[in-house]
């Protein structure tokens, strides 16, 4: 029924036309309706998200793609009044099915919010959280190993291996966002969403991220939202234009920002609106 | 026409001044003739309306701000924008400059006036009375103004009381239309002076601000001055009563009771004055108020901010809010007559010695009276821990109470620490309860389940009733005050102190 206004360009008819053989669908949404009281903030939304891909939501303030990056944690569990119809899987497993437990499924989808936030406590305690409340480590060495990998991997441990028993946020805003992609990356998540996590942040520790994000790919799948078109073209693989709560282009990133189908996508990227 | 318009404000003002003097004369007419009628018995206080002098000013600075106005708009041409401030402040800068001074000055003279009259009094009294020892005098000085006033014949009224009396009347009056003719000249003055620098140019409204925020200054200042008062004279009363029990021996003194002697030779006459007991009462009773209260209150507060579902906290958190709306008198009640029976009974059963007033009995209902205090600061800390903290820790995977126990708590601790330390300098002073359930027993004991009593319970005791106020019972009640007062002063101030720091974290 929602899928009408989506007809004219379907966009999983050209996700899949494009689709290369190797690729494997990580998560999927199908025909997913979300309402907030009686705002009906998503309509009739279908997409695939492909293993170690980076996908990225475009669209206009509002048009619902932080609901949709919500949804596929079941963060929007914690809105009350918030309504989610529709089907929504992680590797197959239907995600809003009564046997899953959400806070597993948290685990396996980690989160990185458009603000930094870490917590008021020390680098090293911000890392090891995700981990000691999931029993990832036996010993303390277990742990001190996996706080520095994942410090490691987002380039931060150079940065404060002297520091570590020093508080979180006592670190620069670009740093604090690589601390909490290292603790979100510290419980091996299989996905990955990322809610703006550049838009606070200066050029070079955009860079930087943007950096990391590509190296996070080989062994995470990625979801990133973001109002940087340049960012988008450069970090992901495959763009997903949204409007007033409609998927209403999916492809290629190249596709999508060399030859748009929809006169909408190619209004809002050419920066007519939105 | 210009002129007549000048009139026409100047004459309603003055005739709104005229008015409210002529209201006073009024009233006064008849009383000053009753004054005549002389004798003994014919003394009357005489009439000052101070009542019609305030609103004398208040309607004088009315007119004033009327006059402001409409003079402001006429020297613009009718022109609001060639005004530096709206019209209405000039109003309010003429009403200032009419009513301000007027009323400082009548304050003035409220404080002044009688001391001056009563040192004029008793200057003019015969030699045999005005060389009395001082103390006599201010007992002579009282019954002066009692009979002055047409009341009190308790003690004999001689020729010269009666003489000294009618003096006092007198000049009282004379002070009275000499206050009111200053008043006047006052507000007539300022009246003159504002409405003669109304200009199109003046900066009124600055003027005004700024007069406002002075007056702002003063009134919060107010509280502060009168804390120092409290302080002072709590001080005095202090030291005087240290001087009759040593310090070391009241602060430090094991046993509490408080006789003074009737006579001289009475046994046990001396009294003790170790504040010990009753600072271990006091104690006794806040410890156990507080493991009432703390996890009650701390439990509710994090059930009320992230387990309950909004429209339920609509209600609950009102509802306990409740609670701290009861007077402390219904609590003494509950504690006196439901909890300390229903101790004393199971006691009984399982074979206790309870008392049937008992530290636990007052504790646990203050403990009750306390929860909301807890739980309603905490309440406020844990809501300002930022949402993201909480999103942050689910995202990773971290269930509710996960989330509760390993951020949201530890961040606000230092909130819920400061709440409690103003929790428990509010049990620490609070009385009623105590007075009505755990007894008045000076013992040093550890037992919860025998009578104690606090120091605020004692203090009351000690001034409930006749008491002649020099005596070392009496004084006591003070240097208990002095202490409790600047235990409760530190705990606040270290509390506030946690408080703020907290606020900064986030901001
Ligand atoms: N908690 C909420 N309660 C009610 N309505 C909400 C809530 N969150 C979002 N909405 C509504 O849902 C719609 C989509 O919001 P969403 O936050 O997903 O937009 P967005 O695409 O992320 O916008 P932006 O780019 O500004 O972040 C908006 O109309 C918004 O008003
Ligand atoms: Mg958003």
């Amino acid at each position: 029924m929602a899928n009408t206004q989506l007809q004219d360009a379907d966009p999983r008819d050209g996700a899949v036309s494009s689709r290369p053989a190797a690729r494997r669908t990580k998560m999927a949404a199908r025909d997913v309706n979300v309402f907030y009281g009686d705002t009906h903030a998503l309509k009739g939304v279908d997409l695939d998200v492909y293993e170690h891909e980076v996908t990225a939501f475009i669209g206009p303030s509002g048009c619902g793609k932080s609901t949709l990056l919500r949804c596929l944690n079941r963060m929007n569990d914690m809105i009350e009044g918030c309504r989610v119809s529709g089907e929504m899987t992680l590797d197959g497993r239907d995600i809003y099915s009564r046997d899953i437990d959400v806070v597993q499924l948290r685990a396996e989808i980690g989160m990185v919010f458009q603000k930094p936030n870490p917590f008021p406590k020390s680098i090293y305690d911000n890392v090891a959280y995700g981990p000691r409340i999931h029993g990832l480590a036996r010993t303390k060495s277990d742990l001190d190993e996996i706080v520095l990998t994942s410090l490691e991997k987002t380039g931060l441990l150079d940065e404060v291996h002297d520091r570590l028993d020093q508080p979180g946020t006592g670190l620069s805003g670009g740093q604090q966002q690589r601390l909490c992609i290292a603790r979100a990356i510290a419980v091996s998540p299989k996905v990955i969403l990322m809610d703006e996590p550049c838009s606070a942040l200066d050029p070079i520790a955009t860079a930087r991220i943007e950096e990391l994000i590509d190296e996070l790919r080989e062994n995470y799948t990625i979801v990133i939202v973001t109002h940087n078109m340049q960012q988008a073209a450069r970090v992901s693989q495959r763009t997903a234009f949204f409007h007033l709560g409609s998927l209403i282009e999916m492809d290629e990133t190249e596709q999508v920002f060399t030859s748009p189908k929809n006169e909408h996508t190619q209004g809002y990227i050419t920066g007519r609106y939105g | 026409m210009r002129y007549e318009r000048t009139g026409g404000g100047f004459n309603l003002a003055a005739l709104l001044l005229a008015a409210g003097f002529s209201l006073i004369a009024f009233h006064a007419g008849p009383a000053l003739a009753l004054d005549t009628a002389g004798g003994t018995a014919g003394l009357t206080a005489p009439f000052r309306p101070i009542y019609l002098v305030l609103a004398a000013i208040l309607v004088a600075a009315l007119a004033g701000f009327y006059m402001g106005r409409t003079q402001s708009l006429r020297t613009a041409g009718g022109q609001i924008r060639d005004l530096h401030s709206l019209p209405s402040y000039y109003g309010f800068y003429v009403a200032l400059w009419c009513g301000l001074p007027a009323f400082v000055l009548f304050v003035a003279w409220m404080i002044v006036e009688p001391g001056i009259v009563d040192d004029m009094v008793l200057a003019g009294l015969p030699s045999s009375l005005s060389e009395l020892p001082p103390q006599r005098l201010g007992l002579i000085l009282n019954d002066i103004h009692n009979l002055a006033a047409g009341e009190g014949f308790a003690r004999v009224a001689d020729e010269q009381m009666v003489a000294a009396a009618r003096h006092y009347n007198a000049l009282r009056e004379i002070g009275f239309w000499a206050m009111v003719a200053a008043i006047a000249a006052f507000a007539a003055g300022g009246l003159y002076h504002g409405r003669a620098r109304i200009a199109p140019a003046l900066r009124a409204r600055n003027g005004v601000e700024r007069t406002i925020t002075v007056m702002m200054i003063v009134c919060s200042t107010v509280s502060i001055f009168v804390t120092i008062g409290i302080v002072l004279s709590l001080l005095f009363e202090a030291i005087r009563f240290f001087q009759l029990v040593p310090f070391w021996d009241f602060l430090f003194g094991l046993e509490w009771s408080p006789q003074t002697a009737i006579r001289k030779d009475q046994v046990g006459s001396a009294g003790a004055f170790g504040a010990i007991p009753l600072f271990a009462g006091t104690l006794l009773i806040t410890f156990i108020a507080m493991c009432v209260a703390v996890p009650i209150g701390l439990m509710s507060a994090i059930y009320l901010s992230e387990y309950c579902p909004r429209h339920l906290r609509g209600i609950i958190k009102p509802a306990l809010e409740i609670l701290a709306g009861v007077p402390t008198v219904v609590y003494g009640f509950f504690a006196a007559l439901v909890v300390a029976p229903f101790f004393r009974d199971t006691g009984m059963v399982i074979g206790l010695d309870v008392a049937s007033e008992s530290a636990l009995a007052a504790g646990m209902v203050m403990g009750i009276m306390i929860i909301p205090f807890v739980s309603s600061l905490s309440d406020d800390v844990i809501n300002a821990v930022p949402q993201a903290m909480r999103d942050g820790s689910y995202a990773l995977g971290a269930t509710r109470s996960e989330t509760v126990r390993q951020v949201i708590v530890p961040a606000a601790l230092p909130g819920i620490v400061g709440g409690i330390l103003l929790a428990v300098s509010r049990a620490i002073g609070e009385t009623m309860i105590v007075v009505m359930a755990a007894g008045l027993a000076a013992n040093l004991t550890a037992n919860p389940l025998e009578a104690v009593t606090t120091v605020t319970v004692q203090m009351v005791t000690l001034l409930v009733g006749d008491q002649e106020f020099d005596s070392a019972k009496t004084l006591a009640a003070f240097a208990l005050g002095l202490v409790l007062f600047f235990i409760t002063l530190g705990l606040n101030v270290f509390a506030l102190r946690i408080v703020r720091k907290y606020r900064e974290i986030y901001d």
